[in-house]
């Protein structure tokens, strides 16, 4: 069983073999300015698990994220991904970022998003054959945004470009998929299928890290969870690691008792 | 006298201005259109007021060697020089201090022309200074371009073009979506540091022809009026390329065909013109179409509006309503309903509780969030389903199936 470590309780974590973690990150210190955002965090994400990256708003999770990508410098800190440093493993990952960190108004079509995908292996200079367009096409079919392919993404409703997003990280071809927020200000539908790509890439072998913020679904979507509030709250899987205690230390006030009794009896 | 200058018939030098002039219109399109879409097209001024001190620079030290201060070639090595020195200290404010990109463009730009200038001034009073005409560098000048100037514009423009297509898909990447091309492996500041460099490049380049005050405007104005007719990121920068080129072509030609007319401002001119056309023309974007597509949605609200009205027998107040009403056959000018009016209109309500039903049924959210009051509900739900709203509501008569 994967060690559960409650940070606040024992002041350290337990030493792991990061051989194998898809991402390892150990003492991340990210701040903007004189305020660290994100303090000493130790996290190993295990294999073909689903992980959820949970805590209050201003927790630190996308940064976190952003960090160990290396699209923010943090202070410190150190990641490794599949054993082996970041810089020769972009290849291996996907990301989907926030869906509104872009502006929507780019003059672009949907296709050619889902192809930026594919931009590390077509290089400076190949060009775009057949078989990128079709394995394009593919992915959005995953997602069910097919008949959209030449769409001007702004004409794309917050569901729909979520899709795109995703689809784009499927064209990577990646084994760690890392979002940023997929379910924020999407339709149901969408969601659901969200989630079934997700848990698809999951049965075969990939491992996904999603930052999350609607703490009810966590049980239903994810198999991990990873706690943050500036510091590492806890790291376990959801019966481990996502009870009324850790989540109390989460979120002190802000979560009433009975909401969190409610939220981990499913747990 | 214009016909002629089009068709290049006004002599060697004309053609020679009418030429270069394309090519950086064309440099100057494609390579803006990558500034335009990273939104930092204002960089570009900071850049081109930046070179003025570099000229000076280049040609007194020319002349202190002893050489011909106004070899081109000099002189545009030097204002590429001065150009990414202010280039630098605009980086340089915006990451380490609190100024905002526009603050650090602004004082940049102002403190380096202002040095330019003073410069310039001083090279007026040296012996060698007075006939060196550098001022023509400010507005651009057709009067005496040499051919081995003409050679050096074009070789320089074709690289720079050659260079930004081939570095357009890290731009386009990093202009649309910084934190996935940092996360893909592409480092962002190397991408914008090209990108600034190839507009450092055509700024320089085009600095005798169009002059170093208007060569923003061929950065900007053509991704702009391109942006207005696709939504194709390759579309925009090829048509940017066209429109800079026949700009730089139409106005350098227009210039050559009158004496004393400024070569940089009738290709801005030119362009400005195109752009205008793009503003009122363009399907979609442009401001005509925006006009028609209100026109037409009033008319459909004020259609929709009166149906309901009449269904309900309620009086109509809007002369433009019953005026529309009128015209599609549907009511008198006393605002009495016909009997297609009739019908109509008894769709419109029964559509209206059908849309009722449907926006309280709680699996149907996503839907039920499509209604404006205008959308026929039949575009939006399954014969099945709308059969199972027809359920819950009584069917009023007279309406046709």
């Amino acid at each position: 069983m994967a060690p559960v470590t409650l940070v606040a309780e024992n002041g350290q974590t337990e030493p792991e073999n990061l051989d194998h973690s898809p991402l390892a990150i150990r003492g991340m210190t990210v701040s903007y300015g004189q305020k660290p955002v994100v303090f000493s965090v130790d996290a190993t994400i295990q294999e073909g698990s689903m992980t959820a990256i949970i805590g209050p708003n201003g927790a630190g999770k996308s940064t976190l994220l952003k960090a160990a990508l290396g699209i923010l410098r943090p202070l410190s800190g150190h990641v490794s991904v599949f054993g082996r440093p970041l810089a020769t493993q972009r290849h291996r990952i996907a990301y989907v970022p926030q869906r509104a960190s872009v502006d929507w108004d780019f003059p672009t079509t949907v296709l050619d998003v889902v192809l930026m995908g594919l931009s590390r292996e077509l290089g400076l200079v190949g060009w775009i054959k057949g078989h990128h367009k079709s394995r394009a096409i593919e992915c959005l079919t995953r997602v069910g945004m097919e008949d959209f392919a030449d769409r001007q993404i702004g004409q794309l409703s917050g569901g729909q470009q979520q899709r795109v997003f995703l689809a784009r990280a499927l064209a990577q071809g990646a084994d760690l998929y890392l979002l940023d927020e997929p379910f924020a200000g999407v339709d149901a539908a969408t969601e659901k299928a969200i989630i079934a790509v997700l848990k698809t890439l999951k049965e075969q072998g990939k491992t996904v890290v999603a930052v999350h913020h609607d703490l009810a679904t966590v049980a239903d979507y994810f198999d991990r969870v990873f706690l943050l509030n500036t510091r590492k709250i806890a790291e376990g899987t959801v019966a481990e690691a996502f009870t009324a205690k850790t989540l109390n230390a989460a979120y002190g006030g802000r979560l009433a008792t009975a909401q969190i009794d409610q939220l981990t009896l499913t747990g | 006298m214009i016909w002629q200058a089009l068709t290049l018939q006004l002599g060697y030098n004309a053609t020679l201005v009418t030429i270069g002039a394309m090519l950086i219109g064309i440099a100057a399109g494609v390579t803006g259109t990558f500034l335009f879409l990273r939104k930092r097209a204002l960089v570009s001024d900071a850049i081109s007021h930046a070179t003025l001190p570099g000229v000076g620079l280049a040609f007194i030290v020319m002349v202190a060697l002893g050489g011909d201060g106004r070899n081109l070639a000099g002189l545009l090595i030097g204002s590429a020089l001065t150009a990414a020195a202010g280039l630098a200290c605009v980086q340089w404010l915006t990451l380490r201090t609190r100024l905002a990109e526009d603050s650090a463009i602004g004082a940049v730009l102002s403190v380096f022309f202002g040095f330019g200038v003073v410069l310039l001034t001083v090279i007026q009073t040296m012996e060698s200074g007075r006939q060196a005409g550098l001022d023509g560098l400010l507005l651009g000048s057709t009067a005496g371009m040499l051919l081995s100037d003409a050679i050096l514009i074009a070789v320089g423009g074709a690289v720079t073009l050659a260079l930004t297509l081939l570095w357009r898909r890290p731009m386009i990447l990093v202009a649309f979506d910084p934190d996935f091309a940092a996360a893909s492996g592409l480092n962002i500041r190397l991408v914008d540091f090209a990108t600034m460099a190839l507009v450092m490049a055509v700024t320089v380049i085009g600095l005798k022809i169009v002059g170093l005050i208007l060569i923003v405007a061929l950065l900007i104005i053509p991704p702009v009026t391109a942006r207005f007719w696709t939504d194709d990121t390759a579309h925009v920068w090829q048509l940017s390329g066209v429109v800079g080129g026949l700009s730089g072509f139409v106005g350098a030609a227009i210039s050559a065909s009158a004496p004393d007319l400024p070569t940089g401002p009738i290709i801005v001119l030119t362009s400005f013109a195109l752009f205008t056309l793009s503003l009122f023309l363009a399907p979609n974007r442009g401001v005509m179409a925006a006009i028609l597509r209100h026109v037409q949605f009033q008319r459909r609200v004020h259609l929709r509006q009166g149906l309901l009205a009449l269904a309900q027998s309620q009086p109509i107040f809007e002369r433009y309503t019953v005026k529309l009403l009128e015209r599609e056959g549907l009511a008198r000018a006393d605002g009495v309903a016909t009997d297609s009016g009739r019908a109509r209109a008894a769709k419109a309500l029964r559509d209206e509780k059908r849309w009722e039903v449907l926006r309280a049924l709680p699996d149907q959210e996503a839907t039920a969030a499509l209604y404006d009051g205008l959308r026929e509900i039949e575009t939006v739900v399954t014969r099945d389903q709308l059969a199972e709203i027809d359920a819950l509501i009584p069917q009023p008569a007279g309406v046709p199936s």
